[in-house]
C-alpha cells in the first residue's frame, strides 16, 4: 500500500511547465581569447525575482543575451522555459519579455502607439492601456518617445517588454542612470509584476537593487558564479562575521570574530581609559556591499577582507564609499 | 466508464499571421517616416525641388541633337521619377535600416515574436507608399507647372502605362533589396547618410538624370549601364517622351529587354547579398 509521489521539483530538469524558468549548466562563451562566460550554472525557479550581480565586464550581459537567444554559446546546456534559445521559435519568443540595456530607438512614435503596436505581435497581449497605466505613463501616452526622460523611457521599455504577457521577463541593468525616486517607483513596478506571476531575471550592478528586489542573487565575477543565495545570505555566515575596531595607542586596529562580546570585554580590561571607554570602539557587521566587494575581489572598506591577518593597522587612505559603513573615527585621522 | 483524467496544457493562442503583422509594420513605418521631418525633406521632396529648379533655370532650352529635341522639363521628368524611386527605395532603406540597427530598434524587434518577413513587408509597404506618393507629386508638378504631356494623353497610352508599371515596380523592388544589402556597409547609423549619399549622387550624375544621357562621354555611359538607375531613367523616358526620342538614346532604341534584365539581375543580387549579410545587431555587439 505504499505509493510514491514524485516530490515536486525533483524531476525539474524536464521541459514541462513545472520545470524551472531558466536552467543553465556549464555555460561558456569566448570572444577571441577572452573568456566572457567561463562555466556558469544557474537555475531560476518560476515566480521568483533572480538577480545577476557583478561588475561591468563580468559576463552578465553575455549570459543574459545567450538566454534571450541573441548569442550562441560555445558550450553548456541552456533551457529557457523548457527550450533551447538557439533553436526556439516564435511561440517561445511570445512567452518572453526582454528589456535590453540601452534604448534610444523608435523615437518618433508615441508611447501609446508603440505599446499598441507591440501588442499586435503577441497571441494573448495585455490590454495596452492597462500596461501604460501600470508603468505610470498615462500622462505621457500621447508623447513621442524622444521627448521622454530617461526614467520614463525605461518604463516604456518595460511596457513593451510586458505587453505580451510574458512568463519570463529579462531586465538588463534597468535602472542605470535613474534618480533615487525613479528607482524606488521602478522597483515597485517590478515587484508588482512578480505578484502577477511573472518570473524576472534581472542583471544589475547596484547592490541595493538586488537587496530590494531579488529573492535570490548570483554574483558573477570574470565569467563565473562566485556566490548564489538570497541577498542577505550571500557569501555565507563567514562573510558576515562582525568586525571589531578600536584604537590602540592612536593606531587603528580591527579584528574579525564570531565572539565580539568576548573581544570587547578583553579590550575593555586592557585598554579602557579612566572613563571606562575603549578609544574608537566599533562593532560592525559587514554590509551587503562589503560582502559583495569581497566576493568580486575588491578590497572592502568596512570589513577586513583578510581573516588570516586579524589585527593590523588600517590603511592610511581608507576608501570611503558612500555606504553607511565607512565611519572613520576622528582620532584615527592624522 | 470514467474517462481518464487528461491533463492538457492550456491551448496556446495562435500567433498572429505574418501578413497581418506586415500591415501593422507598414502603418508603424509610415507613421514614423512622416514624423521624421528631415528624412521627409531629403528623401521625399528632393526630386520635387530638383525638378522645380532645373525646369525653371533651363526653361526654353530643349534637350536633343540637331535633328530632334524635346522640351527640357519633359526630358528631365523621367530622370527625376527614376531618382525618386531610387531615393524612396534604395537610399531610404539603406539609411533607415543602418540607423535602426545602430540604435537598437532591430534588436528590440528581434526579441519579440515578430517574424523577420513581417519586418521586411513593412519596409516594402513603406517603399511602395512613399514611391507612389512621390511619383504622383512629381507628375502633378510637371503637368501643372511645366506643361509636360502625361503618358495617358500621348499615343499608345496603354502601352506607356504598362511600361511605367513594370519599370516602377521592378525599380522599387531592386532598389529596396539593394538598400537592405547596402545597409550593412556603414559602421554606424551616424555614418549611414555620409556613406550612402555620395553613391546616390554619383549615380545621378552618370545615369542621365542631371545631364542628358546622350551628352555624356561614352565611358561614363558604359559605367552607368552597370547600375540600375540608368535603366530606370531610360525606361521612364520611354514612357514620357515621344517615340521619336528613342533616336536620342545611344543605342537608338528604348531597350526594354535589357532594362528588365538589368533590373531583375540587381533584384536577385540584392536579395542574395541582403539575405546573407543582414544582421539584427551592430557589428560591435558580439
Amino acid at each position: 500500500m505504499t505509493t510514491t509521489h514524485p516530490s515536486p521539483g525533483s524531476g525539474g530538469t524536464g521541459p514541462g511547465p513545472g520545470g524551472p524558468a531558466v536552467d543553465v549548466r556549464g555555460l561558456r562563451k569566448s570572444y577571441g581569447a577572452k573568456r566572457a562566460v567561463d562555466g556558469i550554472d544557474l537555475r531560476v525557479e518560476r515566480g521568483e525575482i533572480f538577480a545577476v550581480l557583478g561588475p561591468n565586464g563580468a559576463g552578465k550581459t553575455t549570459t543574459v543575451e545567450i538566454l534571450e537567444g541573441f548569442r550562441h554559446r560555445d558550450a553548456g546546456e541552456v533551457r529557457v522555459l523548457g527550450e533551447d534559445p538557439q533553436t526556439a521559435g516564435r511561440a517561445w519568443r511570445s512567452r518572453l519579455g526582454v528589456v535590453l540595456q540601452d534604448s534610444r530607438d523608435q523615437a518618433e512614435l508615441t508611447v501609446a502607439e508603440l505599446v499598441r503596436h507591440f501588442a499586435t505581435f503577441y497571441p494573448r497581449p495585455r490590454d495596452p492601456d492597462e500596461v501604460i497605466d501600470a508603468v505610470g505613463l498615462r500622462e505621457k501616452a500621447r508623447t513621442r518617445t524622444r521627448q521622454l526622460s530617461g526614467g520614463q523611457r525605461r518604463r516604456l521599455d518595460v511596457a513593451l517588454g510586458i505587453v505580451g504577457r510574458p512568463e519570463l521577463l529579462f531586465l538588463d541593468e534597468p535602472t542605470t542612470g535613474f534618480d533615487p525616486q525613479a528607482r524606488r517607483s521602478f522597483w515597485a513596478l517590478v515587484r508588482s509584476l512578480r505578484e502577477d506571476g511573472t518570473t524576472i531575471l534581472l542583471t544589475t550592478h547596484y547592490l541595493d537593487e538586488a537587496a530590494h528586489l531579488a529573492d535570490r542573487a548570483a554574483v558573477v565575477r570574470a565569467g563565473r558564479v562566485v556566490a548564489l543565495d538570497a541577498p542577505d545570505r550571500l557569501g555565507g555566515p563567514a562573510a558576515r562575521r562582525p568586525v571589531v575596531r578600536w584604537l590602540d595607542g592612536g593606531v587603528r586596529r580591527s579584528e574579525r570574530t564570531d565572539s565580539p562580546t568576548a573581544l570587547v570585554a578583553s579590550l575593555a580590561a586592557r585598554l579602557a581609559g579612566p572613563d571606562g571607554e575603549v578609544p574608537g570602539l566599533e562593532v560592525v557587521r559587514p554590509s551587503l556591499e562589503d560582502v559583495y566587494l569581497e566576493l568580486i575581489g575588491e578590497p572592502a572598506a568596512g570589513a577586513d577582507p583578510d581573516p588570516a591577518a586579524p589585527t593590523r593597522p588600517a590603511p592610511a587612505d581608507a576608501r570611503t564609499p558612500d555606504g553607511p559603513r565607512a565611519v572613520v573615527p576622528e582620532e584615527a585621522r592624522p | 466508464m470514467t474517462a481518464a483524467p487528461t491533463v492538457r496544457a492550456p491551448r496556446a493562442a495562435a500567433l498572429p499571421g505574418t501578413g497581418r503583422l506586415g500591415v501593422e509594420r507598414t502603418r508603424a513605418e509610415l507613421r514614423a517616416f512622416f514624423r521624421e521631418r528631415d528624412a521627409v525633406i531629403f528623401i521625399f521632396t528632393y526630386p520635387l525641388i530638383m525638378l522645380a529648379i532645373f525646369a525653371t533655370v533651363f526653361d526654353g532650352q530643349d534637350q536633343g541633337t540637331g535633328d530632334y529635341s524635346v522640351p527640357f522639363a519633359q526630358y528631365f521628368l523621367p530622370g527625376m521619377i527614376a531618382t525618386g524611386v531610387m531615393l524612396t527605395s534604395f537610399q531610404s532603406l539603406a539609411i533607415s535600416i543602418a540607423v535602426e540597427r545602430d540604435d537598437g530598434s532591430l534588436k528590440r524587434l528581434r526579441a519579440t515574436p515578430l517574424p523577420a518577413a513581417a519586418y521586411f513587408y513593412g519596409k516594402v509597404g513603406l517603399v511602395l507608399a512613399t514611391s507612389v506618393v512621390q511619383t504622383a507629386l512629381l507628375l502633378a508638378l510637371a503637368a501643372v507647372v511645366y506643361d509636360v504631356p502625361m503618358p495617358w494623353d500621348m499615343p499608345d497610352a496603354a502601352g506607356r502605362l504598362a511600361t511605367f508599371a513594370w519599370v516602377f515596380v521592378l525599380g522599387c523592388a531592386a532598389g529596396a533589396v539593394c538598400g537592405v544589402a547596402f545597409s550593412s556597409l556603414p559602421r554606424s547609423g551616424r555614418s549611414a547618410t555620409a556613406v550612402i549619399t555620395p553613391v546616390v549622387l554619383v549615380l545621378q550624375f552618370i545615369s542621365g538624370v542631371f545631364f542628358a544621357f546622350f551628352a555624356l562621354p561614352t565611358w561614363m555611359q558604359t559605367v552607368a549601364s552597370v547600375f540600375p538607375l540608368k535603366w530606370m531613367a531610360q525606361g521612364m523616358r520611354s514612357v514620357f517622351l515621344p517615340e521619336q526620342a528613342a533616336a536620342l538614346e545611344p543605342s537608338g532604341s528604348w531597350q526594354h529587354g535589357a532594362t528588365a534584365a538589368v533590373l531583375v539581375a540587381w533584384l536577385v543580387v540584392g536579395l542574395v547579398v541582403g539575405a546573407r549579410t543582414f544582421r539584427w545587431r551592430r557589428r560591435d555587439d558580439g
